[in-house]
């Protein structure tokens, strides 16, 4: 493989102005394929979700799903922008065995949806508005499996099967105008861009949006232009970027390699490109010698769309609380800063700590033990936040054990050890571990005489009225009750027996 | 008014993987041209207050519930595929060895 020649990020920001456009595919979550009642449930045996609509079969008529439809409008709406009056579906023809009909159903020059934008917001907190230029429906293609090459490529494959179950699940591509002015931010644009439209698509509950899945993905197109020219320069396609931290990266090889080239006085040649996981770097796909022929026309199979306004304004004042909006409003109920906020948002703990307040826990400690204790054990175990074993109902419960006085937070934190070890609900571990807290007199009463008597001198300074010294002594509590004392109480019964007032 | 030109029949050929001699794009291009010819007497009758229609049924919004309906099996969605392997559809090499 050869190398590509790369300028540094920061020489290449320092000549060039990068113009990006983001074309996002996301695969609709309806029950049923776009145009055929075909079951769209993952993992299902090969060929066993088809039918003659999908199938491509003569004398088959496609009609497209209502819900299809509606997810659609709702994401156009959600995304400002303005919902076609009429509009159609459109054949585009090409020579792939991944469509069996020879043909996508797409939409062409009458999108559903256009002439939007979506705020995003920086890491920083800057919002940058990216806007949109179109969402139309479309569906989704067939399964390749390549046989004979090596690792399972399309080159030098031998021959391909395929798998129709995917062909003709819904799909939304939602493309954007191109992005100019992002400068040095460019890549964390893209990313926050496609992170935000995740989580718009996940509340508006169309899509799980899960780009693991394949259920959501990207296309980063790129070019560079002399900073103040206004004609873009000529860009290339990174195809199916599928994470956010890939988005990023991407975009941020593809400006470094543009940069090589067009310093080095070469030309960039219209092409699509592979993005590689292993080390975030993009190789030639194929080259566009010519702008492709999809020989686009009507689909003569499909009536038009046109969606009364009423309908349009109906699922307009049913729209969720957007997600950028509703995280405002919660980081002001919560009272915490930005960067507080930043962080939750960061460790993917927001919908976690909701769950848990869900269960009856306070905000303030269902934030704390989430980015606190349970962020920790996700670090340390390299998983993701919501894979760790702790249910939020069972955070909860944690935490109204502390709120009655029953654990203090030295103690719930063993409690959570044992959940995570896989000792069952909290209160069997509080149980099975022995971790009450202790605030019964006559058990503490004998712990706090032998811290007195073996500190007569801070219990002196105690007597004299120096309360501050209490800490030692209550210190000396805990430790021989092995945390479980009351703090509280054990402060009290310190002062009571050297007849001071707290 | 030209209606279609040999190039461009040369050029559907190939988008339509059809391999044609130069005998048949000539007969093909003579052919194509009066067909379109004859179609294009159509916009000659409609007035601007006729909008092009690409279905002959004035109807919209022809659309069906998201209800799962029973899909072929596979021996039988794949029964009519000249190839098969691993219950999919084989197909020959989509990319030549370059």
């Amino acid at each position: 493989m050869t190398v590509t020649d790369l300028l540094s990020y920061e020489d290449a920001l320092a000549s060039y102005d990068p113009v990006m456009g983001l074309e996002v595919h996301v695969e609709l979550g309806t029950r049923t394929k776009m145009f055929c009642g075909c079951s769209t449930e993952l993992g299902a045996e090969p060929n066993s979700q088809t039918c003659p609509t999908c199938l491509g079969l003569p004398g088959s008529l496609p009609v497209v799903n209502a819900i299809g439809v509606e997810s659609a409008i709702k994401i156009g709406l959600a995304l400002n922008c303005e919902i076609a009056q009429w509009c159609r579906f459109a054949r585009k023809n090409y020579f792939y065995p991944d469509m069996p009909k020879n043909f996508q159903t797409s939409q062409y020059d009458e999108p559903i949806a256009f002439n939007g934008y979506l705020d995003v917001q920086l890491e920083d907190g800057e919002v940058f508005r990216v806007q949109i230029e179109r969402a139309h429906m479309e569906e989704d293609t067939g399964k390749s499996t390549h046989v004979g090459g090596a690792t399972g490529r399309i080159h030098g494959a031998s021959h391909s099967l395929l798998d129709y179950n995917r062909a003709g699940i819904p799909l939304i591509e939602i493309v954007t105008k191109p992005i100019e002015g992002a400068g040095v931010r460019a890549p964390e644009v893209a990313k926050a861009y496609v992170a935000e439209l995740r989580e718009l698509i996940k509340a508006l509950g169309v899509s799980e949006a899960r780009m693991e899945m394949g259920q959501m993905r990207c296309d980063v197109n790129l070019s560079l232009r002399p900073p103040g020219r206004e004609k873009f320069g000529t860009r290339s396609e990174t195809k199916n970027v599928n994470s956010l931290r890939s988005v990023e990266r991407a975009a941020r090889f593809e400006i470094q390699r543009h940069a090589a080239v067009l310093s080095s006085g070469g030309t960039i040649v219209q092409e699509t490109r592979h993005f590689h996981e292993e080390d975030g770097s993009t190789t030639s796909g194929r080259i566009k010698e010519e702008a492709e022929d999809y020989r686009y026309f009507p689909e003569p199979d499909l009536v038009p769309v046109a969606p009364a306004r009423e309908w349009v304004e109906e699922l307009r004042a049913g729209l969720p609380e957007l997600p950028r909006l509703r995280r405002k409003r919660l980081q002001e109920d919560w009272g915490i800063a930005d960067h507080e906020m930043q962080s939750v948002l960061n460790a993917g703990a927001l919908d976690l700590i909701l769950a848990t307040m869900a269960e009856g826990a306070d905000a303030a400690s269902a934030r704390k033990w989430w980015m606190g204790e349970l962020a920790r054990h996700a670090n340390e175990t390299g998983t993701e936040l919501a894979a760790v074993p702790i249910t939020p109902a069972q955070v909860a419960r944690v935490s109204a054990l502390v709120a009655a006085g029953d654990l203090n937070d030295k103690l719930a934190r063993q409690v959570i050890e044992g959940v995570l070890a896989g000792e069952g609900e909290p209160d069997q571990v509080v149980d099975a571990r022995g971790l009450k807290v202790v605030s019964d007199d006559s058990a503490l009463g004998a712990a706090v005489d032998d811290a007195i008597a073996a500190n007569a001198a801070i219990a002196n300074k105690i007597r004299g009225g120096n309360l501050a010294a209490a800490g030692a002594l209550i210190g000396a509590v805990m430790k021989a009750t092995r945390g479980q004392a009351d703090a509280k109480r054990v402060r009290e019964l310190v002062l009571e027996r050297l007849g001071v007032q707290g | 008014m030209p209606g279609i030109t040999r190039e461009e029949v040369a050029h559907l050929g190939r988008l339509a993987r059809l391999e044609l001699s130069g005998d048949e794009l000539d007969h093909f291009a003579g052919q194509l041209d009066d067909i379109i010819g004859s179609v294009a007497r159509v916009s000659e009758v409609a007035g601007e207050d006729v909008p092009p229609t690409s279905h002959p049924l004035p109807l919209t919004n022809v659309m069906r519930p998201d209800t799962v309906r029973p899909s072929l099996t596979p021996q039988q969605a794949l029964s009519g595929a000249p190839a098969q392997e691993q219950q999919r559809f084989k197909v020959p090499q989509i990319l030549g060895e370059d």
